[in-house]
């Protein structure tokens, strides 16, 4: 975790997470998630009207590899608020159901909120792409 | 291609005492969903409760299994 070597995907990881209180590294994009997994933790994002940056770990599969490497988290979603990573799919829709999330977002849990977690995807956060800060 | 029976009997014997209930989730062998009951558990965050886990499996989560959701809790 802390070697320093010259390795770009990892430090624009290191660096997107750090800047961003809230950063959900996912398949797919927010408008359009790939998976299951990281739609439904898109959608708990959204329910709480959580404003969050995104990562799409698709267009390279060193982005996945390197996230992993850092988060030592095996699987995507992963989701990280103030820099530390919070958990994937199952955790988050725990953490949303029992109100922990929106806890550690500082945010209000919506009094009409639905027993089960969304998986509508109803608003379009600005993705962010990691290959793009590369070049 | 591991079974739901395998991993369940791969997860009971790395964390003795514990109880797996695991189903294949899509039938295809590569989406497994797990309940699990362990002691080993106690006094960790969840996060760390599912790396315990994951680290039963090391890099075949997110390889020829490409998801295993969990679902932990002490006994």
């Amino acid at each position: 975790m802390s070697d320093q070597t010259d390795n770009p995907i990892r430090e624009a990881i290191t660096g997107a997470i750090s800047e961003h209180p809230v950063i959900l590294f996912m398949k797919g994009t927010p408008e359009a998630p790939a998976c299951g997994f990281s739609a439904r933790t898109v959608g708990a994002l959204q329910a709480l009207d959580a404003p969050f940056a995104a990562v799409d770990i698709l267009p390279d599969p060193r982005i996945r590899q390197e996230l992993s490497a850092v988060s030592q988290w095996p699987t995507i979603p992963q989701l990280f608020v103030n820099g530390e990573l919070v958990g994937g799919a199952d955790i988050v829709a725990e953490m949303y159901e029992s109100g922990e999330l929106a806890e550690v977002l500082g945010l209000e849990q919506p009094d009409a909120r639905p027993n089960e977690t969304p998986d509508v995807v109803p608003t379009n956060p600005p993705g962010m792409q990691i290959e793009n800060k590369l070049g | 291609m591991p079974s739901a029976e395998e991993i369940r009997q791969r997860i009971e014997a790395a964390l003795p005492g514990a109880t797996a209930d695991v189903e294949d989730w899509t039938g295809g062998g590569d989406h497994f969903r797990a309940t699990i009951v362990a002691p080993q558990f106690a006094g960790l965050g969840r996060i760390a409760q599912h790396r315990l886990v994951y680290d039963v499996f090391g890099a075949e989560v997110g390889g020829p299994i490409h998801a295993l959701s969990l679902k932990t809790s002490t006994p």
